[in-house]
């Protein structure tokens, strides 16, 4: 009996020790292909930022800072900053908003619902570079469909009306109203995500905790607030961060209803970068553009992630 | 329950029903003018008197005709698929043992080994193409299909391992325990006795690495000129607008058809990347 006992014990210990080595073993090839294809454009880009590289040169003189010192006193550059935090944070507000009341009508259930769910998630399921095409013909200047259902409402192309007398808004046309229709279309796209990872929160909530307060007499708006809502904290965090990473770490939104245009009033940094450093071919100051979102990208992630994981403790 | 109370909930219901709508209406309706407008006769469509919404001459197929007839729109599909497929077998190599050794092995450094791996998921593409352009030339895949096949497990790998991840955990040690008992080793147990309890896992990580790879845009774009080569997301953006002429039904046409299938995969396991992300906060 003992020495079975001894037995199983020193097969367990051996078993113990080659699962470590097994564990490096079957790690290792996603680590390495992960390191090596990430961590060699990222140390690349690094150095490209301190450099004067450029797509035709072959030798790249370090400049230290000097890119980056160019982009801060560069109009344009302040501009895209604006622009890019702007549309982070209005598309973060209104879709932690509107996604929190869409969950609350979704988490019911009707007729038809899967038709409703399929429809409602398409801006986020459908490839954006594709859908983004459906709101360029939206928003085009002569045959936009919205202008029409406007001047058909008689808001739009007569004297007196209210948008104006003119037969087209020119909603990518000049002054804010390009960047408000960014915005939109950004609110669209990344607004089912945000509905569906409240539904997740909204719906790990236990039944029980709900049916008490219930019975306990709280209403609607003291469930909501002492209930519901402090429960949804880390879910809520969970909306935050991904709200705003797929929105600022983004290009193809400008890139195919803007161009960054008219008169680069609506670039974001994506596309600074790419039209700085593919276009334009300063590989060098088209990196330190695109590394402008490192620092934020990790310090969100960061206090993110504390904020969740302190609740635990 | 009393009247008033009755009429309240009735009221309720109705304004449910009434911002459902109203969010429906406002996700599905550039997809509708799309389905619509592929189908306009050019007259039709260019006339800012009529009905953007329906058809006010008889309906044409000439849009798709020219879609499948005169671009290369086929060619872009296929590669697409190609692409995607490719890209979710190394996924899978690459994934299903890195979870596995994450979830069973690596002990109390697998969750925060695996929270590593994930947050890798957050270094976008758009930060790193222009030197990762370069990475590509060096190795001799600049504008092909190749270099999209190689640069895509970058992003679709940290994902689907951190998804992996959850679903080993949720299977019971007790399974290969008992299967190494029965006297298979560590491989045989995780091959006979896991993996086919992983098998909605692995689906999930195939539709996964799939749609992301379907739907990149900027590495396609950085990487492939070529027109040949290109994958359906950045072909009919690209390649279907000419200079200023937009062919604008065809357009719309080839970005519906190239859309739907990806959706549809997407839909039906939207919970699976929700239940991903929000892991986090576990």
């Amino acid at each position: 009996m003992a020495t079975e006992v001894l037995e199983e014990y020193g097969t367990r210990q051996r078993l113990l020790n080659s699962d470590r080595l097994l564990a490096g073993v079957l790690i290792a090839p996603a680590i390495i292909y992960i390191v090596a294809l990430m961590g060699v454009p990222f140390v690349l880009s690094i150095y490209y930022s301190l450099s004067d590289v450029t797509t035709g040169g072959t030798d790249a003189p370090f400049v230290g800072l000097a890119n980056f010192r160019a982009l801060i006193g560069d109009p344009t550059f302040q501009q895209t900053l604006y622009n890019t935090f702007l549309l982070s944070g209005m598309t973060l507000v209104v879709v932690l908003v509107l996604g929190t009341i869409q969950a609350e009508l979704l988490i019911r259930s009707f007729r038809g619902k899967w038709l409703v769910r399929f429809l409602i998630l398409l801006p986020w399921t459908a490839p954006v570079s594709l859908s983004v095409i459906g709101w360029l013909w939206m928003f085009d200047s002569i045959f936009s469909p919205i202008d029409w259902s406007l001047r058909e409402a008689g808001l739009l192309g007569h004297p007196g009306a209210l948008l104006g007398p003119a037969t087209n808004l020119y909603w990518l046309g000049s002054g804010g109203l390009p960047m408000a229709s960014i915005i939109l279309v950004n609110v669209w796209r990344i607004l089912p995500l945000g509905t569906v990872i409240v539904l997740a929160g909204l719906n790990s909530i236990p039944r029980e905790v709900e049916e008490q307060a219930l019975i306990d007499g709280a209403g609607y708006f003291r469930r909501l607030f002492q209930i519901t809502l402090p429960m949804m904290l880390p879910i809520f965090g969970i909306a935050v961060l991904f709200t705003f990473v797929f929105t600022f770490t983004d290009m193809v939104l400008v890139y195919i209803l803007t161009r960054g245009g008219p008169a680069n009033s609506t670039h974001v940094l994506t596309t600074l970068a790419f039209f700085t450093g593919v276009q334009g071919g300063s590989l060098g100051q088209g990196a330190a553009v695109a590394l402008f979102m490192f620092p934020v990208l990790t310090a969100l992630s960061a206090i993110v992630l504390m904020l969740i994981r302190r609740r635990e403790v | 329950m009393d009247v008033r109370a009755q009429s309240r909930q009735a009221g309720w219901r109705t304004a449910a029903y009434t911002g459902i709508g109203l969010f429906t209406l406002f996700s599905a309706l550039p997809f509708y003018v799309m389905l619509i407008t592929a189908f306009k006769r050019e007259s039709d469509l260019y006339d800012p008197q009529n009905n953007p919404f329906w058809f006010t001459e008889a309906p044409t197929m000439a849009n798709l005709d020219l879609l499948f007839g005169n671009t290369k729109f086929l060619t872009w599909l296929l590669n697409s698929f190609l692409v995607g497929a490719l890209v979710v077998i190394i996924t899978l190599i690459l994934v299903i043992p890195a979870a596995y050794s994450l979830a069973r092995l690596a002990g109390r450094w697998g969750e925060t080994l695996g929270i590593g791996i994930f947050l890798t998921y957050l270094v976008p593409p758009t930060l790193l193409f222009l030197p990762f352009a370069k990475v590509m030339a060096f190795l001799g895949l600049q504008n092909s299909l190749w270099a999209l096949v190689v640069a895509y497990p970058t992003f679709t790998v940290p994902f689907c391992t951190w998804l992996m991840l959850g679903f080993f955990k949720a299977i019971p040690r007790d399974i290969e325990e008992q299967a190494m008992v029965d006297g298979y080793g560590r491989l045989g147990a995780f091959v006979y006795a896991v993996l086919p309890l992983a098998v909605p896992g692995i689906l999930t990580v195939v539709v996964f690495a799939f749609t992301l790879s379907t739907s990149e845009f900027i590495y396609a774009l950085a990487f492939v000129q070529n027109s040949v080569q290109k994958t359906v997301s950045i072909g009919v953006p690209s390649e279907l607008v000419r200079g200023d002429v937009f062919r604008w039904g065809s357009l719309l046409a080839g970005a519906l058809i190239a859309s739907i299938p990806v959706s549809i995969l997407y839909t039906l396991f939207i919970d699976q990347f929700v239940a991903g992300l929000t892991a986090l906060a576990k």
